[in-house]
């Protein structure tokens, strides 16, 4: 059975719609940018956040009452936007299920401040996303994925097996984290945050830049319900695993994410040979680029242009597997590799081909790579549909 | 895709009680918080792991859990590392942890956010633990849900064994949040060994429910 892509939108700074965002980074335009706010960090940093009064501006358009917080939000505005998209996808009937992805939901009310305007469940990760289903009125009780920095990786997968099983002839996976001080300090106290926009697999790279933003994919095995305006992505294949040997740093030599690699190519029935571009990882920490070069070439891929959106986004956490994969879908749909931002020399463990400006090439099919603390990996295939071989 | 897989052993960790197999194995009803009762069931079982007084409650509870569970039933010595998978859930996530945290870098006088903290504040993890503890390697997912999903639970795991996904899944419920906690960790596979219980939501609801 086949699982199609239907739908999709971001929410970032770059932009409220998937082609917003899309026509922002074909421009090599970054949402990363210095900020002085000290509810975030004592000293001013590089992250990629939503201005608020804009959130705000369009979340009104939506016409609600009901008092929603920032996560909610941008979950809200983004299926809204996606389910708009595509008029045939019934978000009330009971073959759609709602999957959510996120590290931290509403973790902004366990500040006082904050968390006095809601009731205390509002907190919980279930909550976050019964408050999604009931806006639209979906009468399923929807999954929630929190698994660190390959959430959205695994909602995907996780959406598509279950898509396999036709319980579903629906899923709308949608990823989401805000950006906190509680992240913020986090990410400062492991001395992780790079001093400028982070640089991907580049010789100069120091450090990860964080972000906020959501992503929205809707799946769907029934070809019937995608539209005929645009070139249809299936999603052949994926798989997670653990690499065993770290809670908060990757493994040496890549071995974990090499496997769930090796498990994604071999559901989907295709070689190393036959994918044409890699969106990876790429936080541009020293460990995580390395490990991801080791991994990617252990699994014949070293050849394949490949790039990490980081520099765009910042690291969005439980958005970023939704983020970067939406991109990657728009990258074939318009046959364009996007250059890595900020990208000028490399600089990791094994030679990699990474992609430096902005290009047209044919792309078939893609792979989507992740890595996160706990040692997880996670991979996942999207392929043209004209080009499929099972 | 109806091929039948069996919940071959078990492991609860709840109320003071720690069961294995759905007997009780141990009572300790006197110890002066959750946190002294884990600590005096890694005592009474002689365990030796010197990461566990590293981890938060939420990584004790599951290593202890997960420990007992696989000096039950060996999986490591019958199936190879990446043919093992640990899809667990909770309800809390990792809150009890994330309040610390918070309280951490609330305090403006005071300010400290560690590492050693910080790292727990994802469920993950205590997959990560698992996985670090007995070289697991297969596929992992974390999942939150308001209350244990036994329906979605043995239909998650039944998919992933019948699809090949995996050869053995590690499954259950691990939940520690404002010093309650209840976990319930089993091991299915698809050989008939063991409690030999078929894996459905009615037998699996049975034995999350099971008090000693």
């Amino acid at each position: 059975m086949k699982v199609f892509v239907a739908s999709d939108n971001i929410v970032s700074p770059l932009g409220f719609t998937s082609d917003e965002n899309f026509e922002q980074l074909k421009k090599m335009q970054t949402g990363v940018l210095l900020h002085a706010d000290s509810a975030l960090s004592a000293e001013p940093l590089f992250v990629s956040v939503i201005d608020t009064q804009k959130l705000n501006t369009e979340f009104e358009k939506l016409n609600v009452k009901q008092e929603y917080t920032r996560l909610e939000k941008m979950m809200l505005l983004s299926v809204t936007d996606a389910l708009s998209r595509n008029k045939k996808i019934d978000i009330e009937n009971k073959k759609t299920l709602l999957i959510v992805s996120t590290t931290k939901g509403n973790i902004d009310l366990l500040d006082k401040t904050e968390g006095e305007k809601f009731d205390t469940n509002r907190i919980h990760l279930w909550e976050a996303a019964n408050v999604v289903a009931r806006y639209f009125n979906n009468p399923n009780q929807p999954l929630v994925i929190s698994n660190a920095c390959i959430s959205g990786v695994v909602a995907i997968i996780l959406a598509k097996r279950l898509l396999e099983e036709d319980k579903y002839d629906t899923i709308v996976v949608v990823g989401a984290d805000i950006m906190t001080h509680f992240v913020v300090a986090g990410f400062q106290s492991f001395k992780a945050i790079s001093p400028q926009v982070a640089k991907p697999y580049d010789a100069a790279r120091d450090g990860i830049s964080l972000g906020e933003g959501c992503g929205t994919i809707i799946l769907t095995n029934n070809q019937q319900l995608t539209t005929d305006n645009q070139q249809l992505i299936t999603v052949a294949g994926g798989a997670s695993s653990n690499d065993a040997n770290h809670i908060s740093g990757p493994s040496r030599t890549g071995d974990g994410l090499l496997l769930a690699i090796q498990k994604t190519l071999s559901e989907s029935n295709m070689k190393p040979e036959e994918i044409d571009y890699i969106s990876g990882h790429g936080t541009a920490t020293i460990f995580n680029d390395d490990m991801e070069s080791l991994a990617i070439t252990d699994a014949h891929l070293a050849a394949v242009p490949m790039n990490s959106l980081k520099s765009y986004f910042g690291h969005t956490l439980g958005a970023a597997g939704l983020i970067e994969s939406i991109i990657g879908i728009h990258s074939m749909q318009q046959n364009q590799l996007i250059g890595t931002y900020n990208y000028t020399e490399l600089g990791v463990a094994a030679p990699i081909n990474i992609i430096k400006e902005t290009r047209q090439a044919t792309i078939n099919n893609c792979l989507k790579t992740a890595a996160g603390f706990g040692g997880c990996n996670a991979a996942v295939l999207f392929q043209k549909a004209e080009n499929l071989k099972n | 895709m109806s091929t039948t897989n069996y919940i071959t052993a078990v492991c609860s960790v709840k109320n003071g009680n720690v069961g294995i197999n759905n007997k009780a194995d141990f009572t300790n009803s006197s110890a002066a918080s959750s946190v002294d009762f884990l600590k005096s069931v890694y005592t009474h079982y002689q365990l030796s792991y010197p990461k566990f007084y590293k981890m938060d409650s939420l990584c004790k509870l599951a290593f202890l859990t997960s420990e007992l569970l696989l000096k039950t039933n060996k999986i490591t010595d019958t199936y190879t590392a990446e043919d093992i998978a640990i899809i667990t859930s909770n309800c809390s996530s990792s809150l009890e942890i994330d309040t610390e945290h918070q309280k951490a870098i609330s305090n403006k006088e005071n300010y400290f956010p560690s590492p050693a903290v910080f790292v727990y504040t994802l469920p993950n993890i205590l997959i990560g633990e698992i996985a670090i503890r007995n070289k697991i390697k297969g596929e992992n997912s974390f999942f939150i849900f308001n209350k244990f999903d036994a329906d979605f639970m043995c239909n998650y795991t039944n998919s992933l064994l019948n699809t090949n996904k995996t050869k053995c899944c590690i499954a259950g419920w691990v939940d520690f949040y404002e010093n309650k906690y209840e976990a319930f960790l089993c091991t299915i596979e698809k050989t008939k060994q063991g409690l030999c219980i078929e894996n459905n939501e009615e037998q699996l609801n049975k034995l999350y429910t099971n008090n000693y």
